[in-house]
């Protein structure tokens, strides 16, 4: 047994910690996210110069070959600060790529993204999907050399932003048939390709992206499979686990400034602190805090180790359902000691609940995934 | 043991219920069901239709506008209004503002004041907070100094809701500061929000939205006829303000109402294939809130059955806040998760001409939400209230 953090992402850790201090304030996330792109291709330079977009991409593609354990600092940071630049849709995009994809399309792509020069999406979710993975009617048939997708996909995060999409299709059987289902690399500027933007309530971009009659090559499928699920319950499950470690930092954030409130706030003559009622409840927010980290521990160590899917599944599911009862809890409860405060939009308590709330329902809902945990 | 409404209240209800289903605006109520904002002229605009019945102010002595309509009868209204999708009717001048002045109003303050109030001609807003005074408002800092006939009000309040479209702001400020008790030295003012040296600035909520300010009083005069009770008695109107609460604080109709959609749109959401409505995880969390509802409607009756005889509310109310706003702050809360991934968008990007305004007010709606535990004294204070008052801890 062993918690500690090796060297390497200690440095991680550090070099990350001290962008977000000097760099990314929530002033700075501020002007980010009211830009009109709504992330910061400064920021994105600066992630890529400090290593931090190498570290989930294979050596021989100019990356560190990092796993999980290695993201969890970055994505606590990301949480603690709110980032809001397209890391986690990145890393899941190189991750399709990196598992799946041909020698020719990791070439193309995966070094791009290590050095900071393409951002991913990965366009999957549908209308009345809600969590379901293997809910896909977007179609791709094949037709001369290539393929053409119909179909539309709903609320694609950072697709605004994204070059180049990893999108779910069709390709055999009925709309949530297991089997069938492919993966393409598609250009956000092919003909017949459309996106809706809107800002979530997390203030990250998003779009419903609309595929009308789109030609691509055949090498434009990904990895060559007309059997893409289990890939994509791979990723999702990494990129679930990441977004547990996400939800860590924003926690974290949720604590300190509540319990700093407590400590400062008077009310009656003295800190609303040392109302006991109030007291049982920050120390409940920490054991939420210490009860999440530990299931984001174990999801992170899950997916980087165990090679069976089921109980990979199972481990993840459970670390979803209790970082999820953690986020509802902990940001409700942050807001409510806040007062009126609390409710304003120019603390970041309130942008940090916001978050919490979107992280509790990110790659499934905690019921979502308590069906899941129970059947496995 | 009976638990239904008499043939009478029955009959009562139903005459309202029919009266509201002819005359509420079918595009305020729409505006109503799908979460959209409501503008000053929206509930200017209901008030005077409740106005012209002679339904707007129904607590109120005859005299002045009121039904004569027994406390039954009076939640028996607000309940209906709440169900049928009515606009809210904003409290401050109808049954904050009015109540003082009827209890401790000079009769020229009573013709100056409430004859506006009852048309909807002015709008009132309620400024007690202040930064350093929310739950412990008796510490409030905003000064009025006397100067002869009038005085010069300096000061900052806070969360002020609808200051940004109120004619008339009531205030608490400290006209002793020397006084040995803070509660004795505050004294309660009206003041005409036109006034030179008022300030009001926008506070956006967590939601995107503004309907709370900041308002800032710079040497504002106000004449020392617009003082409610005498000088320094400022603490007993606002006491007496509190006992005053009106027993329809729970919003047993709207969460009624709220439940109803809520259940009509798991119905439409779908999960694995079948309607949300019949997961039996999703079911059994609105079947949770539907019980604490059914349970909380008859507590309401109960209460209200109680204080038939005339006698003033006292912990009902605080437990009342406390249950109804948990109810419909679990109604919002379920609305959001039954939209799923589709509650995520907030607000379109330009260009953008299909984005679903309904789906993207859910969140945003469950955020706005979180206020109701917190105003109005907050669900930590009431269980205060209750265990000193009630039960003596
Ligand atoms: C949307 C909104 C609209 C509002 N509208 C108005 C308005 O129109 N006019 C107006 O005057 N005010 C208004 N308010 C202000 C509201 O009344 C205050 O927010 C409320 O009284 C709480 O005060 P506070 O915000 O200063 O929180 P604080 O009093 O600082 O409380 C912070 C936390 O400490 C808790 N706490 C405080 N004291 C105790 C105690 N003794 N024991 C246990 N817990 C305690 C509180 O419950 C809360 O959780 C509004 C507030 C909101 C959010």
């Amino acid at each position: 047994m062993n918690f500690d953090p090796s060297e390497e992402q200690r440095l991680f850790a550090a070099s990350i910690e001290r962008f977000v201090a000097r760099d990314y304030t929530f002033e700075t996330r501020r002007r980010v996210v009211a830009s009109h792109d709504g992330y910061s291709r400064d920021v994105w330079a600066a992630l890529a110069d400090l290593g931090l977009l190498a570290v989930a991409i294979p050596t021989e593609y100019g990356g560190l070959g990092g796993g999980a354990g290695d993201l969890t600092s970055v994505m606590e940071a990301i949480g603690e600060a709110l980032i809001v630049e397209p890391f986690l849709a990145t890393v899941m995009g190189s991750r399709f790529v990196a598992r799946t994809g041909t020698l020719e399309q990791k070439n193309s792509l995966l070094p791009a993204v290590a050095s900071g020069k393409l951002t991913l999406a990965f366009a999957h979710s549908e209308q009345g999907a809600r969590y379901d993975l293997a809910h896909v009617t977007t179609r791709a048939r094949k037709t001369g050399a290539g393929f053409t997708i119909d179909g539309d996909k709903r609320v694609v995060l950072h697709g605004p932003c994204a070059r180049t999409l990893v999108v779910s299709v069709r390709l055999a059987g009925d709309d949530t048939d297991q089997e069938g289902i492919g993966l393409f690399l598609v250009s956000t500027d092919v003909p017949g390709v459309s996106l809706a933007a809107s800002r979530t309530l997390d203030e990250l971009r998003a779009a419903d992206i609309f595929f009308a009659d789109v030609h691509v090559p055949a090498n434009a499928l990904l990895g060559e499979t007309t059997c893409a699920l289990s890939t994509i319950e791979d990723v999702v499950d990494y990129a679930t686990a990441l977004v547990c470690f996400e939800a860590v930092g924003a926690i974290r954030f949720a604590n300190s400034a509540t319990l700093d409130y407590l400590k400062t706030r008077k009310q009656f003559g003295v800190p609303i602190g040392s109302f006991q009622a109030l007291q049982h409840r920050m120390v409940d927010m920490v054991i939420e805090y210490e009860q999440a980290k530990s299931m984001a521990s174990l999801a992170c160590a899950t997916v980087d180790a165990e090679t069976d899917p089921v109980r990979r599944k199972r481990i993840v599911s459970a670390a979803k359902i209790r970082v999820a009862d953690a986020c509802r809890r902990v940001s409700q409860e942050s807001i409510q000691l806040h007062g009126g405060m609390g409710m304003s939009d120019e603390l970041k308590i309130s942008h940090t609940f916001r978050r919490l709330t979107m992280i509790a329902q990110q790659f499934g809902d905690a019921d979502h995934h308590l069906e899941r945990f129970a059947s496995l | 043991m009976d638990l239904n409404y008499s043939v009478e209240e029955r009959a009562f209800r139903d005459e309202v219920s029919e009266w509201l289903r002819d005359h509420l605006p079918a595009d305020l109520r729409q505006k109503v069901l799908e979460y959209r904002h409501l503008t000053r002229d929206d509930l200017q605009r209901w008030h005077s239709i409740l106005a012209q019945k002679g339904w707007v102010a129904p607590s109120w002595p005859q005299q002045w506008g009121g039904t004569d309509w027994n406390v039954v009868q009076r939640y028996i209204f607000d309940e209906a209004c709440g169900y049928a999708g009515a606009p809210p009717l904003v409290p401050f001048g109808l049954l904050m503002c009015a109540p003082v002045l009827f209890k401790f109003g000079t009769q020229a303050q009573k013709e100056r004041f409430l004859r506006p109030i009852y048309c909807g001609d002015a709008f009132w807003c309620q400024g007690y907070s202040e930064p350093g005074a929310g739950s412990d408002l008796a510490s409030l800092r905003t000064t009025a100094v006397r100067h002869g006939d009038r005085y010069v009000v300096n000061g900052q309040k806070i969360w002020t809701t609808a200051a940004h479209f109120a004619d008339w702001i009531f205030c608490l400020v400290r006209t002793s500061p020397a006084a040995e008790r803070k509660q004795d030295g505050i004294s309660f003012l009206l003041i005409d929000m036109r006034t030179p040296g008022i300030t009001v600035r926008p506070l956006i909520l967590m939601d995107g939205e503004h309907e709370v300010n900041e308002v800032f009083f710079d040497d504002v005069e106000v004449p020392v006829e617009n003082r409610v009770h005498d000088e320094g008695k400022g603490w007993t109107v606002a006491k007496y303000l509190l006992g005053h609460e009106r027993m329809n604080t729970a919003r047993i109709g709207t969460s009624q109402r709220e439940l109803e959609h809520l259940k009509e749109f798991a119905s439409m959401q779908r999960k694995n294939a079948k309607p949300l409505i019949d997961d039996p995880r999703f079911r059994d969390k609105l079947s949770h809130v539907e019980i604490e509802l059914m349970a909380l409607s008859i507590t309401n009756l109960r209460f209200l059955d109680q204080l038939r005889g005339g006698r003033a509310p006292g912990a009902e109310v605080s437990m009342l806040k406390i249950k109804g706003t948990e109810i419909q702050q679990a109604l919002t809360e379920l609305m959001m998760e039954a939209a799923g991934p589709a509650a995520q968008p907030f607000a379109p990007v330009a260009g953008n001409d299909r984005f679903d305004r309904f789906m993207a007010s859910l969140a945003p709606r469950y955020c706005n939400y979180r206020k109701t535990t917190i105003y109005a004294g907050s669900n930590e204070i009431q269980r205060n209230i209750i265990a000193k008052h009630a039960l003596g801890l």
